[in-house]
């Protein structure tokens, strides 16, 4: 799948969302965001609660329709060509669920139908490889412990090979080793398939470990962007975890934006 | 030689293979299906046996009340068939992962239309050869006219169906009620058990609106006088195609609300 993505122009950014906004009603959940994603990039999406950053997903991925802006998938625009780029994106979310009263191997398979994968069985097979999921695809996803239906999820968003995937939370539900060893997947999956990879994520170690570059929003705005290693140097902190507090909580927003 | 699916067949038929896993997992799903329509049989089966008895055949010539029950149940479990399998989708929380794949809102109402053929066979199929060896009516006689009735009824109950859905996306699983009871509301304006001019006067003009009473009457016509009636059946077929309009243009319209107003994700809760 991802060697016959339609790039509108080989110059194009797989990701370009600009200005975009969302409003319900009085409420600005997303207030004018711009950012970029290029292949075989990470970009990490932060925020504390309610900061815009699962909206901002979900208006990428067409479930959430924008006030205003524009989002550009492989220099395509969603608003008009959905139906071109969404086999070459997928996600992975907590607000959904995969079907838990059937088996990880049906499910998958669904998947696979909708998203054009090319050889079924063949995909399913690597992904229970690389995710460790071989035991477990006849069985129930209800039956799987709370870590085994994250991978599963997993599998779900790499089962077509996406250019584009959308990670909300992926190692939430993890224990520190599987969530380490599904970090290197995921690395190597960006890595091999220069693919890029937007990421919201609560984990600091794990932006600071993954993430080429970060987007730090507050209030429905970027307030911080830059390098993980950047932003620390910036605003003379040891960790993401301080600058993510400095910036969340309004102290030094304006020296953070647009660091290199 | 492989034979490949088009991309949107393909993606129409995953959506129908979701649900035949479901099917497949569960065997009182399937039996779920059949209950019911067994039930009714049995019930107006014995009421007709007992009423030709002693009233005479006119009340009941033909197996009217075994007829109108099958062709009631077509157009009830077709509604919920399309309705539950989406309804399914709500439950398990899956509906932002289908609307953010490459499915078509198009073929997904094609995969719901289908799921409702095959919940209807399921549920029905046996009950009519139940009804043949018990009752001793044959539905399968009406030939070309059981396959009018059929494409009619069925018709109906996707435009309501499609109507439930826009509901479900605009209100969540707080109209899943409406899903199992609007047909319902048919029931006593459809004259599907009585003709319709046993209805008052004022009644008849809202029942005549309503594609389900011109078939059930075109049914009496064909069991008990043996007069084919295809005037009705193009009436129905007309209103049809005013139902299925608003009920495709409500499911697009409440589609595109759900996206403004940002319920599509985490639609389930």
């Amino acid at each position: 799948m991802s060697s016959t993505a339609p790039f509108r122009q080989q110059s194009a950014p797989l990701l370009a969302v600009s200005e975009l906004h969302k409003s319900y009603g009085p409420i600005e959940a997303v207030a004018g965001v711009s950012f970029r994603v290029a292949q075989g990039e990470i970009v990490g999406l932060l925020g504390s609660n309610g900061a815009g950053k699962t909206t901002t997903l979900a208006m990428i991925l067409g479930l959430v329709a924008p006030t205003t802006g524009r989002i550009e998938i492989l220099g395509h625009n969603v608003a008009l060509k959905r139906h071109m780029v969404a086999p070459f994106i997928n996600f992975e979310s907590p607000y959904v669920d995969i079907p838990l009263r059937i088996t990880v191997r049906q499910n998958l398979t669904v998947y696979a139908m909708l998203y054009g994968a090319a050889d079924i069985e063949q995909r399913i097979a690597e992904l229970a490889a690389v995710l460790d999921l071989e035991n477990l695809l006849d069985r129930p996803t209800g039956r799987l412990s709370a870590g085994q239906k994250t991978r599963v999820s997993l599998a779900k968003a790499l089962i077509n090979e996406p250019r584009l995937l959308l990670l909300d939370e992926p190692t939430a539900s993890l224990d520190p080793d599987t969530a380490d060893w599904v970090r290197g997947a995921l690395e190597r999956y960006c890595a091999e398939h220069g693919a890029g990879i937007l990421l919201a994520s609560h984990n600091m170690s794990e932006v600071e470990r993954l993430c080429t570059r970060v987007l730090i929003m507050r209030a429905g705005r970027i307030a911080a962007e830059g390098t993980p290693a950047g932003l620390i140097a910036r605003l003379g902190r040891h960790n993401m975890e301080e600058v993510f507090l400095d910036i969340v909580r309004g102290r030094r927003p304006d020296h953070a934006r647009a660091l290199p | 030689m492989t034979f490949t699916l088009p991309a949107g067949a393909r993606r129409v038929a995953a959506v129908v293979l979701r649900h035949v896993y479901l099917f497949r997992a569960s065997w009182p799903r399937l039996v779920d299906l059949m209950y019911w329509p067994t039930v009714q049989l049995a019930m107006w089966g014995f009421l007709q046996t007992y009423l030709s008895h002693r009233t005479g055949a006119a009340v009941t010539a033909g197996g009217v009340f075994v007829g109108a029950v099958l062709l009631w149940d077509i157009l009830f479990r077709a509604q919920l068939g399309f309705s539950i399998s989406f309804l399914e989708e709500l439950y398990a929380r899956n509906l932002g992962h289908l609307l953010a794949s490459p499915l078509r809102p198009g073929e997904f109402i094609l995969a719901l239309m289908l799921m409702s053929l095959i919940r209807v066979t399921i549920g029905l199929l046996p009950v009519t050869f139940i009804a043949m060896w018990y009752f001793g009516f044959n539905i399968y006689a009406l030939g070309l006219w059981l396959v009018a009735f059929f494409c009619n009824l069925v018709l109906t109950s996707w435009a309501f169906g499609l109507f439930v859905c826009g509901l479900l996306l605009r209100y969540g699983l707080g109209a899943e009620n409406i899903a199992w009871s609007l047909t319902f509301a048919l029931l006593p304006l459809a004259c599907v058990y009585y003709p319709l001019a046993a209805l008052p006067e004022w009644l008849q003009w809202i029942s005549s609106a309503l594609a389900p009473t011109h078939v059930f009457e075109g049914m009496r016509a064909l069991l008990g006088a043996h007069q084919p009636r295809p005037d009705l059946m193009l009436k129905a077929l007309a209103l049809n195609a005013v139902y299925m309009t608003i009920g495709v243009a409500s499911f697009y319209y409440w589609l595109g609300d759900a996206r403004r107003r940002g319920t599509l994700i985490g639609m389930g809760e």
